[in-house]
């Protein structure tokens, strides 16, 4: 099951590392944004950040400020332009999505014919994990923390605001600003995932594990620690797979980690729909989400 | 990489322009014109059903399709159009009972990561995964022509049998349901002509960034005219200036034609944006209701 | 409940329900219901909010199986196909930025339900130019459906409905959202499609006293049960007190109906069976 030298390889401990820390970002996130239905927003927010990490190579910067800068800068634009409103909201995320992946093109062929990076497209599209330097985990933890501090001091205020709106309006809840903080949070967590599974990809991270959560528990603090477990779960899981697949076969090519993780998360979800697991998780029937709160 | 490399750089800018239009660059304006047209078409719906979301992740699965394809060495169309249409029934019925959102972005990524892996596999990596998702202007032979234009038609007839009770669903699904057209049927019929829509368009816009092209023009267009039939033309219209521009673009600047794709598609809906804030502007103005 | 208007009447019974009863998830939602509606005749469907309107219009159409009992329009058991029934539902979401003007939505009334793209023709467009001047629409017809003003939005679907020439017209709660003035329009235009298109027109609503001056037939609706009939022979406190199963007083005030609970009675729990509703 552990091929050899996994335990003691350095890049596998950075892997795990960052991997680990990125996963519970997300998956806090995510059960937020399943909550507030703006997988799209958060996916969108995916995108983006790939042209912010296309962009960083090109200027001879690393990828993760790129992913970051071009997530939060990203979150802005979709604040500015009316995220928040229902109305045309899900065009108005598909342009900005549209017009953020051209640039991630633009940029990435620009990569590659100037000759800097070879592979930079694989990079910045579906993770490195592999290859993160160990002077990278100390900046994710110190993002990570940040976002995690965000959600944790809206808390109350953004689990009202993403139940009913108005509610929280009438409650003097600052319904536009805890929406900006949030996405602001958000775009932080897209940013880190990027690094590990990729920007396009990251949106496994952020939606399965939630989603999963959410379908076998309606209490969210539950939901919040079952994502946690699943998605870091997923994430070594994924990293061993993947170190594993070294081994498989006699080409010594192993398959991307991404793909695992994405792979593990996906059935998660499924898997989440059978009732076993909701019986396994929380005891109390009257909490059984037979859809999340999609808007 | 976009543009191959028998393009000739260092002429001078008539021969040049002259270039563009010789018949080596045939196969990629008609091409283009025949997949502006669908997405225009296909579109309309898309912005008028609020379905920007499937229409961007439907693609993906033709594009793990044509990564298969590659691989095991079949027809990549007839893959891309498989895949596209698995898909989009994967995500009709994963999302049932009000998940759609949820269910289509984990479709969207798993189909994804399925093609990174195929392609990885197949050792094409680089190259072959970029022009599959930003688009390759050069990217159809004359021998897929016919069988894009084949599809095309299908789309086109598809739609136009559909339309009515499309309408009537996406308008006002209560009094569609009382005349016995079923909302979720309509929905799977859609998807499913995405995914068509979607498998022959790919090859030339990319998978990432087909579906601008079906929400830009469209978007732009309904702000223009109230009318329906006016608003598909308008939108078939913008769609195909946006892709000819695109690969007029792409072929002087050598940068890929998905970019230009993903600005156009956005400068018409900025256009369509700033056109109906003057006209509420101008109304308010005037005193009218 | 016997019907002395309707023996004499019309004649034609456009629709019969006969002993409707449904169930849902253990609950006698409807429980026997039986009426019949002539053409020409405009029938109000009275009953508080979740008393069965719905379901009850609903299995008119043909959306909901029920449990016991069979509904015939003109005679005929229901069939998907060639019914003539229009339709307007409660709650229409249009949104502001569709590409579809009042006539459009008007025009798929006629044959939206086929498949096919409608093709333009003279005759087309002045059936919708008519209907359009029989709701009063004209002034809106090329407006954008999403930008109506609720009255503005109530006549374009009865327009809808009304394109096919269909023999019943049912309304859900037509007057749920309109303020007094366009109440009285609406009801008016019912009344008028009623009477000159020998059209019969059962609206659902919470509140009958907008009704009254013109409803010909009341079907009540209280403890899944109906009562129907003329107005003065169905509001009666017996009649009423006998569907809610326990004591209910109608009282008529200032030219109103009001159905409150028992007064000076020993009932135990009364429940306010109907809220008065100020009515302009």
């Amino acid at each position: 099951m552990f091929e050899p030298g996994f335990f003691s390889s350095q890049p596998v401990h950075v892997a795990l590392i960052v991997g680990g820390i990125t996963a519970v970002v997300s998956a806090v996130a995510g059960v937020f944004t399943v909550l507030r239905g703006q997988s799209f927003a958060g996916h969108s927010l995916a995108d983006v950040s790939t042209a912010g990490g296309s962009g960083a190579v090109l200027l001879g910067m690393s990828p993760l400020t790129g992913f970051i800068s071009g997530g939060l800068i990203g979150a802005a634009a979709m604040d500015l332009f009316g995220i928040q409103r229902v109305r045309g909201r899900d065009l108005a995320t598909g342009i900005v999505l549209g017009a953020s992946i051209g640039l991630a093109a633009l940029f990435l062929f620009l990569d590659t014919s100037a000759g800097a990076e070879t592979g930079a497209t694989q990079q910045i599209l579906f993770g490195s994990i592999f290859t993160i330097d160990s002077s990278t985990v100390p900046i994710v933890a110190i993002f990570g923390s940040a976002s995690l501090a965000v959600m944790a001091a809206i808390y109350r205020p953004l689990l009202l605001s993403s139940m009913s709106s108005d509610v929280a309006a009438a409650r003097g809840v600052p319904v536009r600003l805890v929406g900006l903080l949030f996405i602001l949070a958000l775009a932080l967590a897209v940013g880190l995932s990027a690094l590990s599974i990729g920007a396009i990809l990251s949106t496994a991270l952020l939606i399965g594990p939630a989603a999963a959560a959410l379908r076998v528990t309606r209490r969210v603090g539950l939901s919040i620690a079952v994502a946690c477990v699943i998605g870091v779960g997923a994430t070594w899981l994924g990293v061993l797979l993947a170190y594993d697949s070294y081994y498989w076969g006699s080409s010594r090519r192993g398959l991307p980690v991404s793909f695992f993780i994405v792979g593990v998360t996906f059935l998660a979800y499924v898997a989440s729909g059978l009732p076993v697991f909701h019986a396994l998780v929380d005891r109390r029937p009257d909490t059984a989400a037979p859809d999340a709160g999609e808007r | 990489m976009p543009v191959s490399d028998d393009v000739p750089d260092g002429k001078a800018p008539a021969e040049q322009a002259g270039l563009m239009f010789s018949s080596f660059m045939a196969n990629a304006w008609l091409t283009a014109t025949i997949v502006a047209v669908i997405a225009g078409v296909v579109g309309f719906f898309v912005v008028l059903r609020g379905s920007a979301f499937p229409a961007h992740a439907i693609p993906n699965g033709a594009f793990a399709g044509a990564a298969a394809a590659n691989v095991i060495g079949v027809n990549g169309l007839l893959g891309l159009g498989v895949c596209a249409v698995l898909a989009a029934l994967g995500i009709g019925w994963l999302g049932r009972g009000g998940r759609r959102d949820v269910a289509t972005a984990l479709a969207l990524v798993m189909l994804l990561a399925l093609g990174a892996v195929f392609l990885s596999v197949s050792g094409q990596y680089e190259p072959e995964i970029y022009s599959l998702l930003f688009g390759e202007v050069l990217g159809v032979s004359t021998s897929e022509i016919l069988p894009v234009a084949v599809l095309g038609l299908a789309c086109l007839a598809a739609v136009m049998f559909l339309y009515r009770p499309l309408m009537l669903a996406t308008i006002v699904p209560e009094i569609a349901e009382g005349k016995g057209v079923r909302s979720q049927q309509m929905e799977i019929a859609f998807l499913v002509l995405l995914a068509v829509a979607t498998a022959m368009t790919l090859p030339v816009v990319g998978a990432l960034l087909i579906f601008s092209l079906m929400i830009g023009p469209p978007a732009a267009a309904r702000s223009f005219t109230s009318r329906p039939s006016l608003a598909v033309l308008l939108s078939v219209g913008l769609a195909l200036a946006t892709v000819w521009i695109a690969i007029a673009s792409s072929y002087e600047s050598n940068w890929p034609i998905g970019f230009f794709v993903g600005m156009l598609s956005a400068l018409s809906y900025g256009l369509g944006r700033a056109w109906a804030a003057w006209k509420r502007t101008r109304s308010t103005r005037l005193g009218t209701a | 409940m016997t019907d002395a208007r309707w023996r004499h009447g019309t004649g034609n019974g456009v629709l019969d329900v006969e002993g409707i009863s449904v169930t849902f998830a253990g609950r006698r939602v409807l429980d026997g219901v039986s009426f019949k509606i002539g053409a020409g005749e405009l029938t109000g469907l009275i009953g508080a909010n979740g008393a069965g309107k719905t379901t009850l219009l609903r299995v008119i159409l043909g959306l909901q199986r029920p449990n016991g009992g069979r509904v015939l329009v003109e005679g005929a058991p229901l069939t998907r196909l060639g019914r003539s029934i229009g339709y307007v539902p409660q709650k229409v979401q249009l949104d502001p930025d569709m590409p579809v003007r009042a006539r459009d939505l008007v025009a798929l009334g006629i044959d939206g339900h086929r498949f096919g793209v409608p093709l333009p023709s003279k005759t087309r467009r002045a059936t919708v130019d008519e209907m359009l001047h029989a709701v009063g629409a004209e002034r809106f017809a090329d407006a954008r459906v999403g930008t109506l003003s609720g009255g503005e939005q109530q006549r374009v679907l009865i327009a809808q409905a009304l394109i096919s020439r269909p023999r019943l017209l049912l309304l859900d709660e037509p007057l749920a959202n309109l303020d007094p003035g366009s109440t009285q329009e609406i009801i008016g235009l019912l009344h008028e499609i009623a009477s000159h298109q020998q059209v019969a027109v059962l609206l659902s609503a919470h509140d009958m006293n907008p009704l009254l001056p013109v409803m010909d037939r009341v079907v009540y609706i209280a403890g899944g049960r109906a009562a129907s009939g003329r107005t003065d022979e169905v509001i009666r406190t017996e009649v009423l007190s006998a569907l809610y199963g326990h004591h209910v007083e109608v009282l008529h005030v200032g030219g109103r109906v009001l159905v409150v609970a028992g007064l000076g009675t020993n009932e135990d729990h009364c429940l306010p069976v109907e809220t008065p509703r100020e009515v302009g």
